[in-house]
């Protein structure tokens, strides 16, 4: 928690060989699963600093994805709040329509090459489903996509877009019925089909190494900014703002400034009904530190470690872990995480919709919520760069059940 | 000498295959499961594997993901589990009981404070399933300090330099688990279980007992055949959730009648 460790700490470096950041991360798994990962590990290790890879990978997403994505400067919004410059990366106009296909591109070009002939995945909101199942559609690889039931019930339109992509999109009815549990379920069918099958992680959790690289995948969106900004305004950003439900989109754009001392970063959980309700998935702000799926990190858990269920209007950022990097950017005190409740983020929906004509997804409308808090607090010269990390079109038919209309 | 290891040397010398079986604390009710570990060691069990109950058992099929929320549902713990054990260990001090769950509960107890509360009741040993020995740090030593067993499981996938860091760490028995998948799967190929535990059979001295998808005598004496012992699980579990609202008693008896059976083969071996 103190400056001194945020400034010596060499970020690059980690997580280490054992997937450690620090007292988080690691490899918490059953057996059986240990040889896979092992096998993923070797491979991507050949593979990172591997020029021909690194170059497929790019010319798939300036092609295929559509990268780079804008960085667009809210001026109207700007204007109103009367502070801050905000700028929104527009992660929204990937193919797509959210940030997720920048890590299923990458992890697929690595199914790929271990030639396994299936993949699966776990979703949350539906937007990781639909980037498996896309790259699955392209590569001709058959692809299962494990959804909890709650989530198949409220994100149907990106049920049946991942059912026209040719995925078969299994509900999960064990557990809360949601992400947590499509969770399990992929790991358990993983267990079962570890010859054939390549799992592609959608956040940044899970054990060693799926923090890594599904962080180095996303990092596109951090490095692009980062020239971005500096391109058109001559300096830094003065604060970063995503949302963290896994955080794989906050992480992508926090990673390649975390060097940069004078840019702070602000990562937004979902509060749900408040913090102090304790209906919320904001494990960062009122959780502490335990294992699930494979590694150790910050969670939502009763006194006797049993993970809790969460609560947020958003399906995506309903979670009751966090990537372990984020539980130890928090320990070192260089980002801050803070809460956006349901109510907040719905607000900033409309706000972001009407003012600027950019419809966000609800998890994007939490982060887009803090900057609008934060940004009247700063200087006119100063900049915002907010993660706009999907598009809200999946969530039109929740917004109108809220507001009572059937579309 | 720890208890587990005891009853190997006895069943050993006594040339009996061990009995290892798995119920879930607490399922279907609380009131079920003292009587139905008492039943189990009277039908022929040699070491009684209790399940904790965790939120999300992931390497669980839906058999026994079914027992711990059954459990759940009437909030039993890994406190409670330990208290089971010191019910039993009144009438009790000869079976070994092993806890077997998830890595979160023993966390939040703090590896300290579990270790010495679950060797007071009389836990002989710990079989955590997402808890590798490379992340055992700190629960090693508090496990050891006490005498208390460490059960690792070792997995088709394993390999060989790896199997052997593992029987390093390893204590009181080996747990093979006999496929690739979830307990109480259904596709037991007993050559290739026959081929690992040659392999792995030479990197220890410890016992080595074989898991996942055992659900009959059959199946039991045939992989006993290979082994020093069997675990069953699902099957006993499946058993008692038809039983539930029934009276405990009952449970009991319909997991001793499984476990007879059971036991009738491996001793016919």
């Amino acid at each position: 928690m103190n400056d001194v460790n945020k400034q010596t700490v060499d970020y690059s470096a980690f997580p280490d060989e054992r997937g450690h950041f620090g007292q988080f991360g690691g490899r918490f798994v059953s057996e059986t699963l240990i040889y896979a990962l092992d096998e993923l590990q070797e491979i991507y290790a050949g593979l990172k600093d591997n020029p021909e890879f690194q170059a497929e990978f790019d010319r798939d997403l300036a092609h295929y994805v559509g990268r780079p994505s804008p960085l667009y400067h809210a001026e109207r919004w700007s204007r109103e709040l009367g502070g801050a410059q905000i700028y929104l990366k527009r992660e929204d106009l990937n193919h797509t329509g959210a940030h997720k296909v920048n890590n299923t591109i990458g992890q697929a070009l690595l199914a790929k090459m271990t030639g396994k002939s299936r993949v699966i995945a776990e979703t949350g909101a539906g937007q990781h489903g639909v980037a498996t199942a896309t790259v699955a559609a392209r590569l001709g690889l058959k692809c299962q996509v494990y959804m909890g039931a709650e989530d198949v019930r409220r994100q149907a339109l990106n049920v049946y877009r991942m059912k026209l992509l040719g995925a078969e999109v299994i509900p999960v009815t064990s557990g809360s019925k949601t992400l947590k549990d499509a969770m399990n379920e992929a790991l358990r069918d993983w267990s079962t089909n570890v010859d054939d099958t390549f799992y592609i992680i959608g956040t940044v959790a899970g054990p060693h190494p799926y923090p890594q690289l599904v962080r180095d995948f996303q990092a596109v969106i951090g490095r692009e900014a980062r020239a971005q900004c500096l391109e058109r305004t001559g300096k830094l950003p003065d604060a970063l703002v995503a949302c963290v439900g896994g955080g794989s989109n906050a992480i992508g754009l926090f990673h390649p400034f975390l060097r940069d001392e004078s840019v702070a970063m602000y990562g937004v959980e979902a509060g749900g009904d408040g913090v102090d309700t304790g209906r919320h998935a904001a494990p960062l702000n009122d959780g502490i530190p335990g294992v699930l799926h494979g590694n150790r990190t910050y969670l939502m858990e009763d006194e006797n470690g049993q993970i809790i269920e969460t609560h947020s209007v958003s399906a995506g950022l309903d979670y009751p872990g966090v990537g372990p990097e984020h539980a130890w950017l928090k320990d070192l005190g260089r980002v801050k995480y803070v809460a956006i409740n349901d109510a907040e983020a719905l607000a900033a929906f409309r706000k972001t919709t009407r003012t600027e004509g950019i419809m966000p997804a609800l998890e994007s409308s939490h982060a887009l919520a803090y900057a609008e808090k934060l940004a009247p607090t700063m200087d006119k010269e100063q900049i915002i760069i907010v993660n706009l990390s999907g598009r809200g079109d999946k969530d039109i038919l929740t917004v109108a059940d809220i507001d009572g209309i059937t579309v | 000498m720890s208890r587990i290891s005891q009853q190997f040397e006895q069943l050993s010398s006594a040339g009996r295959k061990a009995l290892v079986a798995y119920i879930v604390n607490g399922d279907p009710v609380r009131e079920a499961t003292l009587p139905t570990m008492h039943k189990m060691v009277e039908a022929g069990v040699d070491i009684i594997e209790l399940g904790v109950p965790f939120s999300d058992p992931m390497a669980e099929g839906p058999v026994i993901q079914k027992g711990h929320e059954r459990a759940l549902v009437h909030r039993v713990s890994l406190t409670d589990t330990i208290a089971m054990v010191a019910e039993f260990r009144k009438t009790n001090q000869h079976t070994p009981v092993l806890l077997m769950g998830y890595a979160n509960p023993v966390e939040r107890m703090g590896y300290a404070s579990f270790a010495e509360r679950a060797a007071s009741a009389g836990v002989d040993g710990l079989l955590t399933v997402d808890l590798p020995p490379e992340e055992l740090e700190g629960l090693k030593q508090e496990l050891a300090s006490r005498d208390m067993d460490n059960i690792f499981l070792l997995a088709p996938t394993t390999r060989v330099e790896r199997a052997r860091e593992i029987a390093a760490h390893a204590s009181g028995f080996l747990y093979y688990v006999s496929l690739k998948g979830v307990t109480g799967a259904g596709h037991l190929d007993i050559e290739s279980v026959k081929r690992k535990l040659d392999e792995f059979g030479k990197l220890t001295d410890l016992p080595m007992c074989v898991g996942f998808g055992i659900k009959d005598a059959a199946s039991a004496s045939a992989v006993a055949k290979l082994a020093d012992g069997v675990v069953i699980g699902s099957v006993l579990v499946d058993a008692m959730g038809k039983m539930a609202g029934r009276p405990a008693g009952e449970v009991a008896d319909a997991v001793g009648a499984i476990i007879s059976d059971i036991r009738q083969a491996l001793d016919n071996l």
